[in-house]
């Protein structure tokens, strides 16, 4: 069944913009993603939209559809009413390229702050053993695929621009604790997590865990398991003396 | 200079969010009930009156912690506090489990969303110009989430006790059961889930680790701890609502309303 929808899509550049008004044919089983290119091949060809796969496993089509960070490609024009005016605008904690496409070089810049795995001294790639119920824990966070609609809903740099510099954000706080929980890696990532990556920053109020995509559980698997093994190091003298006397190590 | 989601190089929408469902519900529903809660709460431990009714002990004045509480044969008292203290008892011990669900990661989001829109809901933006989240006194301090959960488990164990003792009659003969016994017990059980379901227990049963399979009865137990985690958000409710029904049934029954129904 075909209906006429109203849009609502944000056109501009990093200088000017407004929501344009666009009536737009929907058939059965259609995403919003379908509706923009409907758009662009009959309305509006230079309509700026990044795309790919349109399977949601990209992580390209990240916008705001009434507002709530999602994948064009992944929210079902069936979940809207045939009368409802769909609004769409780019990611609004990033700085907008054109229409719905933003820069987000930001998080870029975050990922290359995190040191990569780092393996003992003296084990060379090709060496590396580990059992799976050690490793199977942080591999939740490699279904990430880096559509940083949990970056982009995050309140501390959503609402605060200042707070940029100081907070990498969910998921590069992810990628801190799946290093952390990986049974070869030898980086002290947990003062790292709170004094140069900002952990403190996050009040766990689990925006990113809602808006992704993936369904990685960040707040409870990620964000929440690394405050406490930050507490472990910063705020529990109890764990300090503990590690102290039975000489616990990094490994254990 | 404008900021948030007007900061210069992001795209300039006038409305401030464009959120079209009801994202107000779940924040008003919060602050709603957990109002309703403080009023409540607040006023039993204040009330230093009708919290025993043999053998039954209310949660909010158990263990009694002052020499003032009423005589509870058998309950789990230590009057550490002496006779100087001549308020509520129920002042000193709601402490700690006021502490735990203050510190708890469940309750910090909701009462963030709640009380301080610190977002209300997903991109609806803060009505404030600074936010350092928790990395300043006094929300710092959420970071000692661990020893309430300590304090925690031991208010479990003596409410635990005092299920025990509810199994006996309203003249101390052991072997009997009442509604209220079953009202203990449905609140303890309650309890012990939500205090074994907490993020702090679910890092010190395990989540600390960096190998598992050295630790394999560890990695048990913390597998049974992070499904009961998945959990954490309904058993954070329903056990603030079973500690205070606990509560209004052994007053209710203190003052006379009615009498407790005995099974055997």
């Amino acid at each position: 069944m075909s209906y006429k929808a109203n849009f609502r899509v944000w056109r501009g550049d990093v200088d000017s913009g407004e929501l344009r008004d666009y009536t737009v044919e929907v058939n059965e089983g259609e995403v919003v993603l379908d509706i923009i290119h409907r758009l662009q091949a009959t309305q509006a060809p230079d309509l700026a939209v990044r795309w790919n796969c349109k399977a949601g496993k990209c992580g390209s089509c990240s916008a705001e559809i009434n507002g709530r960070p999602r994948l064009l490609c992944m929210t079902r024009m069936s979940t809207f009413s045939a009368e409802e005016t769909i609004t769409v605008t780019p990611m609004r904690t990033f700085p907008v390229v054109r229409d719905l496409v933003t820069d987000v070089s930001f998080n870029y810049t975050k990922a290359r702050q995190v040191p990569s795995f780092t393996p003992p001294e003296g084990l060379k790639a090709g060496e590396y053993r580990m059992e799976q119920v050690d490793v199977e824990r942080s591999q939740e966070f490699r279904k990430c695929i880096e559509c940083f609609l949990c970056q982009n809903t995050c309140h501390v740099i959503r609402d605060f621009e200042d707070n940029k510099p100081a907070f990498s954000g969910p998921r590069y706080l992810m990628r801190i604790a799946e290093l952390d929980m990986h049974p070869l890696d030898v980086a002290d990532r947990q003062k790292a997590a709170q004094e140069e990556h900002g952990l403190g920053y996050c009040n766990i109020t689990k925006c990113c865990t809602d808006v992704c995509p993936e369904h990685i559980k960040i707040t409870d698997n990620a964000l929440i398991p690394m405050k406490e093994r930050v507490a472990d190091r910063k705020y529990d003298p109890l764990v300090w003396l503990g590690d102290k006397i039975l000489r616990r190590g990094k490994t254990q | 200079m404008a900021t948030g989601t007007a900061a210069p190089g992001r795209a300039q929408i006038e409305e401030r969010h464009l959120r079209t469902d009801r994202w107000w519900l779940s924040p008003a529903v919060t602050v709603t009930i957990l109002v309703a809660f403080i009023v409540y709460s607040t006023w039993r431990a204040f009330a230093n009156d009708d919290y025993f009714a043999e053998p039954y002990v209310s949660p909010f004045y158990s263990p009694c912690l002052a020499e003032n509480c009423d005589s509870m044969p058998l309950s789990a008292n230590a009057p550490l506090f002496g006779d100087w203290w001549s308020l509520s008892p129920a002042l000193i011990i709601l402490i700690f489990p006021l502490g735990f669900r203050l510190t708890c990661y469940y309750y910090r989001k909701a009462y963030y969303r709640g009380f301080w829109a610190s977002p209300s809901a997903c991109a609806v933006p803060e009505p404030r110009s600074k936010y350092s989240g928790e990395t300043k006194f006094p929300l710092i301090m959420q970071n000692f989430h661990r020893y309430f959960f300590y304090f925690a488990v031991i208010v479990a164990l003596i409410l635990s006790w005092d299920v025990l003792i509810a199994f006996r009659d309203e003249h101390g003969a052991w072997g009997h059961m009442g509604l209220g016994t079953l009202v203990l017990l449905a609140n303890v059980l309650l309890i012990w889930a939500y205090t074994l379901s907490c993020h702090s227990c679910r890092h010190i049963i395990g989540g600390r680790l960096k190998h598992f399979s050295k630790h394999p009865v560890r990695y048990k137990y913390w597998q049974f701890v992070s499904r009961l985690n998945t959990k954490h958000m309904q058993l954070a409710w329903a056990s603030l609502f079973s500690v205070a029904l606990a509560d209004l049934y052994v007053y209710l029954v203190a003052s006379g309303a009615f009498d407790d129904p005995r099974f055997f």
